[in-house]
């Protein structure tokens, strides 16, 4: 109980003083999992839909797959990105290893099996009460998973969302790929697993709560999009 | 009136429609010629809805063929249009849902708006034009669904109980919309349940019974005096 | 309408992925441990550096088998441990063409304050841990290969007490770093060795305290190498060696010497130039 109340005090006292440590912390780990869910969203999207409206021997085990691969432990995708943009793997010339660079692609790689798997789900039950009538105005499949993924696009927005609190949640990854360097690539979450190895337990906590009400808010931002915009477009 | 080549007449030749060894639709052969208005009948699980998908094109038949005889040559669909029972919106206004299917069709923007602006206000929507489709009342957005499909300018509307759902005012509405789209020049092929609106709508009846063609006839003969005893007997039951 | 969103998304990636790579070029990746980092001292050491020569050195802290093994596969240009009988062999194997001694810190053992095995203000390190190993009071050991656990097991080994036969029970492997060891050990008021950096900046110290320092078998030194050019080309060799020598030098050794906790200094520095 003194550890939380020690955690709170802590996180008062950073968001209060505004540490610049903090906020480049804070400020990296948002670019990061926003670079990593843009892309997730830009590959995963279309691809979900894709799965969802097409036809092809296989199909049933390639949706078991996304949906499995959804828990891709993400300790195991940093140790395989690390070894691939390690100096000694297959793409080392590119110096991506303990950059932010690096820790984009491991958490881009963990998030889109979410988003294609979750917006196969919403775009197929979207696709079961549109196609006869998307067939019968002549929209091409192509087309039909464009007008799908639009007109399911409040059923999308919570998807990225998904993969958006996955991705500023999880540290096996990024600090396997990032190296955890200070300023270059600590984000919240290495962060707080530094400060606990460190014992300063307190501190973690606070830095913990403080990773919560991030991503509180940013969900809470994305609801009231959401709302707004479907009670002007419907 | 379409001065345009014709996809019509439509031949379904010894059509059936099997699933899981039970034939839906049983060695079903028919003409529909251009003209008229044609409503199909028949009891549940007559098929009625299965022969509609089945002459548009949305399923394909287990064995026969259906082929459009007429001397258009291009991909047919772009020629015919449906209304289901349950209209489907897209999620957008009622204006972007009419100039969606002239999008398909590859008309520009300035035009296709235009065109859906006349196609609303023929159903009597123009101020609704904005509105979020899916916000609006049954009977709205199945004027809407007319609208989407008139715009297209279709040689053939089939319509699958389209009043089924709405109360008696939107149905009469909906009504005097599908007389204005055969008035144009499009020909009607409908299923309804409602005999009193077949009396209303139809030139000629098509009765279905498990998947088998009954009878054929022009409206005036099959309520006055049914050739079949099959037509005897379901005028009654349905107006019991 | 599609084509300008797309666009647009690609436009914020490429921003994203742009801004760490405009960042400096001069700098060094120098993989190290994490005892040394939770320590502190580079957040000392390196600002002095970098105010000297603009080079910015980005330490990645691992245990010291991955630190030695991120050089090996040139991933970092300097590799900075406390292993000398692995770091002669990085050198032998070709990885580096030569090892500097820098400085040392010592170990201490850490216990609970009840003492169970009756070994506070002892300064001999062997007997404490045949005391601990008759007494079968919970132990509790990194585990995971790093220059820390290495330690640990020649000073049971040369205690004469086999560890191997009591894993388990008194004697627990964590396969952690140091600060969740201790952390544990806090949790089960168990004996635990670790380094004296680590243990000053640590704080969730419970019942613990130090019962057994100053013993010479307890100190740990540090040795730096540059990872060899000749193996990885693309090694900046001219920064990390620039580093290497600033460590080496009266003003790096100055600056090691002066780090102080609580007024204690934790590293001593000791390069020499004569061989290693």
């Amino acid at each position: 109980m003194h550890d939380i109340a020690a955690a709170l005090g802590a996180a008062l006292r950073m968001i209060g003083g505004l540490d610049a440590c903090l906020l480049g912390i804070v400020a990296l780990s948002i670019k990061v999992s926003l670079a990593a869910v843009a892309i997730a969203t830009l590959l995963g999207l279309p691809l979900g839909a894709a799965v969802a409206l097409s036809r092809f021997p296989g199909r049933r085990g390639v949706i078991v797959a996304l949906n499995a691969l959804m828990g891709l432990p993400p300790v195991v995708v940093g140790l395989f990105v690390y070894l691939m943009l390690s100096r000694a793997g297959p793409l080392g010339p590119l110096g991506l290893l303990f950059t932010p660079g690096a820790m984009i692609i491991a958490q881009a790689i963990l998030i889109t099996p979410i988003v294609a798997a979750l917006a196969r789900q919403v775009v197929e039950d979207a696709w079961v009460e549109y196609q006869e009538q998307l067939r019968s105005l002549g929209a091409p499949p192509r087309r039909a998973l464009w007008t799908l993924l639009w007109d399911t696009r409040f059923s999308l927005v919570t998807v990225v969302l998904a993969g958006f609190g996955r991705a500023a949640a999880e540290v096996g990854a990024v600090i396997m790929v990032g190296g955890n360097i200070d300023g270059v690539t600590r984000v919240m979450t290495t962060a707080i697993a530094l400060e606990t190895s460190k014992g300063d337990l307190p501190l973690a906590l606070g830095l913990g709560l403080i990773l919560l009400i991030l991503v509180l808010a940013a969900n809470a931002a994305a609801y009231a999009i959401k709302e707004a915009a479907q009670r002007r477009f419907g | 009136m379409h001065a345009g080549i014709s996809l019509l007449p439509l031949v379904l030749d010894r059509v059936s429609y099997t699933i899981n060894g039970t034939a839906l639709i049983d060695e079903l052969s028919v003409t529909l010629s251009s003209g008229s208005r044609t409503l199909i009948l028949g009891p549940n699980g007559a098929g009625k809805s299965l022969t509609l998908r089945l002459c548009h094109g949305l399923i394909r038949p287990s064995s026969g063929s259906v082929r459009w005889t007429g001397p258009f040559a291009g991909d047919p669909m772009c020629r015919q249009a449906m209304v289901f029972q349950r209209p489907v919106m897209l999620r957008r206004s009622a204006l972007a849902n009419v100039a969606y299917g002239l999008k398909l069709a590859g008309m520009a923007r300035a035009e296709r708006t235009e065109r859906a602006r006349q196609m609303l206000d023929r159903v009597g929507l123009l101020a609704l034009a904005d509105r979020p489709a899916r916000s609006m009342s049954g009977g709205e957005q199945q004027r809407v669904a007319l609208a989407r499909a008139w715009a297209l300018q279709p040689e053939v509307l089939f319509l699958d109980e389209p009043t089924a759902s709405l109360d008696p005012a939107a149905s009469r509405a909906v009504e005097a919309i599908i007389r204005a789209i055969h008035e144009a020049g499009t020909k009607i092929v409908m299923t309804t349940h409602n005999l009193a609106q077949a009396r209303r709508l139809a030139d000629e009846i098509l009765l279905l019974d498990r998947g088998r063609l009954v009878e054929r006839s022009p409206a005036q003969h099959f309520f006055r005096a049914p050739a079949t005893p099959e037509a005897t007997a379901f005028l009654r039951e349905e107006s019991l | 309408m599609k084509l300008t969103r797309r666009a647009l998304l690609a436009v914020t990636l490429a921003a994203a992925f742009a801004l760490p790579a405009s960042a400096q070029d001069r700098f060094i990746v120098v993989s190290s441990t994490t005892s040394t980092q939770d320590s502190g001292l580079f957040g000392h050491i390196l600002p002095i550096f970098r105010n000297k020569t603009g080079i910015e050195v980005r330490v990645v802290a691992q245990g010291t088998g991955q630190a030695l093994d991120t050089g090996r596969r040139g991933d970092a240009d300097v590799v900075f441990v406390h292993d000398k009988a692995a770091e002669e062999k990085f050198v032998a194997d070709g990885f580096s063409t030569e090892r500097r001694e820098v400085m040392y810190n010592d170990f201490v053992l850490i216990g609970p304050k009840s003492d169970p095995a009756k070994i506070a203000g002892s300064r001999d390190i062997s007997g404490s841990l045949k005391k601990i190993a008759e007494a079968k009071t919970p132990f509790a050991s990194r585990g995971d290969k790093s220059g820390t656990h290495a330690a640990e097991l020649r000073l049971w080994r040369a205690a004469g007490v086999d560890v191997e036969k009591d894993r388990g029970s008194w004697y627990r492997e964590l396969g952690q770093g140091m600060g969740p060891t201790l952390n544990t050990a806090a949790a089960m008021n168990a004996y635990v060795l670790t380094d004296r950096g680590t243990w000053l900046n640590f704080k969730n110290r419970a019942d613990l305290t130090i019962v057994v320092e100053g013993d010479q078998r307890l100190f740990n030194q540090y040795g730096i190498m540059l990872v060899n050019p000749a193996r990885h080309a693309h090694v900046k060799k001219d920064m990390g060696q620039a580093f290497i020598d600033w460590v080496t030098s009266l003003e790096g050794q100055k600056a090691i010497a002066d780090y102080k906790i609580g007024g204690e200094s934790l590293f001593f520095p000791n390069f020499r130039k004569t061989g290693t």
